[in-house]
């Protein structure tokens, strides 16, 4: 008996929820796989796609995004053996499950550690609240290859932003299973969208957006194109996060601030009185 | 029925300027190397103030100098306590010395003295307060358990609240541990120079807080400065994208609050008094040279008229004139330029259809004065409802439903802030959460508290001032 003929799998994009190839019909080879290799207009087609899941996101309860993230631990930690395939270690995907659980929490929580009454001079209520930027672009760092990317996704979901993430070239696999994993979690189409591909030919297109908000940075290792998709993103004043060190620790505590750094500081006053 | 009035004029024999002024460089005054200076007029009477020097990229280059060497040596490594214990000192010197200064402000920036003395002053004082308190507890500020400060902090200010702005960038920066150097405006750079002498008087060390005078190449030329590692500025969306630009690919930190195009939203419901001064201090407070000025006014269809009606009855009683009359509401406009953009939006404003309102009002004849205008029948592709005018200038349009209503005022590429005119409590926060501005007013507007954070989304900057979240602009965080 002849063995079996293995079913593999293809490895697109995913936008809004769903996986289609890029427009360009263009592919590019990693690990002898076949990847799909972004066009300009798949990055705009993402932008509309996050755009458009800004609303439900951002709107929904805090408990609500923190039990969706929750489930994307469950659905990562299923899936264990399929990044280890993949190359990824299996430490490294217990990290990012871990991670998944840490931001989970977190979606109720930072609005009360970082807003809160203010005590104004003069008889009002006086009360800031922190609420999502709106749709962050990321470029993905080169590695880890999923604990990176679930170390820039998930702060900036968490909060209800919506990202376009320009996954790392030489890890597309890594990215593209996990987009499935995002597919499986109750997470709504189009609050992460990922795009395979070059990212000198996607970034600057997501940097020049005029509906996108931020731009994270933080996986750009070319010094001069960094500043220049920071040139491009002074255009719409988008929040910029600039690249991290080539040194930077992913396993270590990550903080506040990459989620702080998407988030903008509503005040809202009114008189007391009878 | 009309009411006369006495003048009753402020004093301004309280205010002691020298012809000259220098740049107050490493705690003193020194002339610049170039030699330049320009004129500082008083924008009611055009009568010249003082000269003042000015800056070039030899001086700002000094003066960043002064700043790092101050940070390394003194300010940084001086315990927050005795930090804090500086700020209090400024503090209440300011609270001393106030009479003088908001003359003086008045004189330089056109403002009425009613304003300068019970708005801007008491706010500054304020914020020197405030942040004084913050310079030995920021281990409890919420940015991990020893936040560090950035270094030497570059800060440029605009002309319509002159010293109120030098003190929301110059007190955190100095709580913090940083170092600053900051440019006035152009129009308006007496204040922040009497703010040096106040320094001088406090015995602040030399070098903690450096003032350069000049106009956008000093700004530049400071901005652009390798030596400072944090830049801050107010002004205008323009010049923030330029900054923006120039900063790319450096490490250092920024924050921008610019522009606005603030919707003020009035429901059928709203007390429409209550509204109408909502409305008139939202958009004629300090001559509309406000970047959160109301200068959109959402009104709903059904109660417009009699809105409209409240509004002009009671704008015919504002008084424009004297800023240092004590009885005056509205004042001078800051420069001759900000007065020719006015009026070239106004214009385009009649151009494109809208119809253009004043109540009949006598403007003195030397100095900058354009009178209280409302605009009806605007759409909102036209102009004065996109564009920031930056004057007594009210735009007007309607709405039907509360969804239309946050639409529209929405519907700008500007983020600062907005009003809410309504008595039902659930549709207050309704559209409060809709709002995509940094700041909601209820039933109130224009108010102002060191404790609350300011600033925009959108292109109306990032970053905020004021309170626990104006020290996160100054620590490596």
């Amino acid at each position: 008996m002849s063995e079996r003929v293995a079913v593999r799998k293809t490895y697109k994009l995913f936008i809004g929820g769903k996986f289609p190839r890029s427009e360009s019909g263009r592919s590019y080879l990693v690990q002898s796989t076949n990847v799909s290799l972004a066009s300009r207009k798949d990055a705009r087609d993402a932008v509309v796609a996050a755009r458009a899941a800004v609303k439900g996101w951002a709107g929904a309860t805090a408990y609500n995004r923190g039990q969706i993230l929750y489930r994307v631990a469950e659905m990562l930690e299923g899936r264990r053996e399929q990044f280890v395939a993949l190359g990824v270690p299996g430490d490294e995907v217990d990290a990012a499950v871990d991670r998944w659980v840490w931001y989970a929490g977190w979606a109720d929580k930072l609005p009360q550690v970082y807003g809160g009454a203010n005590p104004v001079a003069g008889p009002y209520f006086n009360l800031s609240a922190p609420e999502p930027t709106g749709v962050v672009a990321v470029v993905a760092p080169e590695a880890p290859a999923l604990l990176g990317l679930v170390g820039v996704i998930a702060p900036a979901i968490v909060t209800g932003n919506t990202v376009v993430v320009a996954a790392s070239p030489t890890q597309p696999l890594a990215a593209v299973t996990l987009a499935e994993v995002l597919a499986t979690s109750d997470l709504p189409g189009g609050v992460v969208n990922i795009l395979t591909g070059r990212i000198a030919e996607t970034a600057p297109t997501l940097a020049a957006h005029l509906d996108v908000n931020a731009l994270d940075l933080t996986g750009v290792a070319d010094a001069e194109l960094a500043a220049e998709l920071e040139v491009r993103a002074a255009e719409n004043l988008k929040r910029v996060l600039r690249p991290a060190p080539a040194d930077h620790d992913w396993t270590a505590d990550p903080g506040l601030t990459r989620m702080t750094r998407l988030l903008e500081t509503k005040t809202v006053w009114h008189p007391k009185g009878v | 029925m009309t009411f006369e009035y006495a003048p009753a004029p402020e004093s301004r024999s309280v205010v002691d300027l020298r012809p000259s002024y220098g740049l107050f460089v490493d705690g003193e005054f020194v002339d610049p190397a170039g030699g330049g200076s320009f004129t500082s007029v008083n924008p009611a009477s055009e009568e010249v103030l003082a000269e003042v020097a000015e800056a070039g990229a030899q001086d700002v280059d000094r003066a960043v100098r002064a700043a790092r060497t101050a940070y390394e040596k003194v300010w940084g490594p001086m315990p927050g306590r005795d930090r804090a214990k500086y700020l209090f000192r400024i503090a209440r010197i300011i609270q001393e010395r106030s009479r003088e200064l908001a003359v003086l402000e008045s004189l330089d920036n056109g403002k009425p003295i009613r304003e300068s003395r019970d708005v801007d002053l008491p706010l500054v004082a304020a914020h020197f307060f405030y942040y004084a308190g913050w310079a030995d507890k920021l281990p409890y500020a919420g940015f991990g358990p020893d936040p560090k400060p950035l270094g030497v902090a570059a800060q440029v200010i605009p002309w319509n609240f002159p010293l109120l702005m030098l003190a929301w960038k110059i007190a955190p920066a100095l709580a913090t541990g940083n170092t600053v150097v900051l440019k006035p405006a152009e129009t308006t750079p007496l204040t922040a120079l009497l703010f040096a002498e106040i320094c001088q008087q406090a015995e602040l060390p030399a070098g903690v807080v450096n003032i350069v005078t000049g106009a956008g190449d000093t700004g530049r030329a400071l901005v652009e400065h390798p030596g400072v590692d944090k830049v801050a500025f107010t002004g205008s969306t323009e010049v923030g994208r330029a900054i923006a630009r120039s900063v790319a690919g450096t490490r250092k930190k920024v924050t921008l609050e610019l522009g606005g195009k603030a919707a003020n939203i009035v429901y059928d419901d709203a007390p429409i008094d209550q509204a109408v001064e909502g409305i008139v201090n939202g958009i004629f407070f300090n001559q509309g040279h406000v970047c959160c000025a109301g200068s959109r006014l959402l009104v709903q269809e059904n109660v417009a008229d009699e809105v409209l009606e409240s509004l002009k009855r009671r704008m015919a009683r504002l008084r424009v004139g004297d800023p240092l009359d004590k009885n005056t509401d509205v004042g001078a406009i800051n420069s001759a330029a900000q007065l020719a953009r006015i009026r070239e939006l106004a214009d385009a404003g009649s151009a494109e259809g809208a119809q253009r309102w004043s109540p009949p009002c006598e403007l003195p004849e030397r100095g900058f004065w354009f009178a209280p205008t409302i605009f009806t029948g605007v759409t909102q592709a036209h102009r004065i409802a996109r564009e920031e005018i930056f004057g007594p200038v009210l735009s007007v349009l309607t709405f039907r439903t509360p969804a239309e209503a946050v639409e529209k005022a929405n519907n700008t590429p500007y983020g600062l802030s907005a009003g809410i005119w309504t008595d039902k409590g659930s549709r207050i926060l309704w559209t409060a959460d809709r709002l995509r501005a940094g700041v909601v007013w209820a039933n109130t507007f224009n108010k102002f508290d060191p404790t609350s954070p300011f600033g925009g989304y959108k292109e109306s900057g990032y970053g905020r001032e004021g309170g626990r979240h104006g020290l996160e602009g100054y620590l490596d965080v």
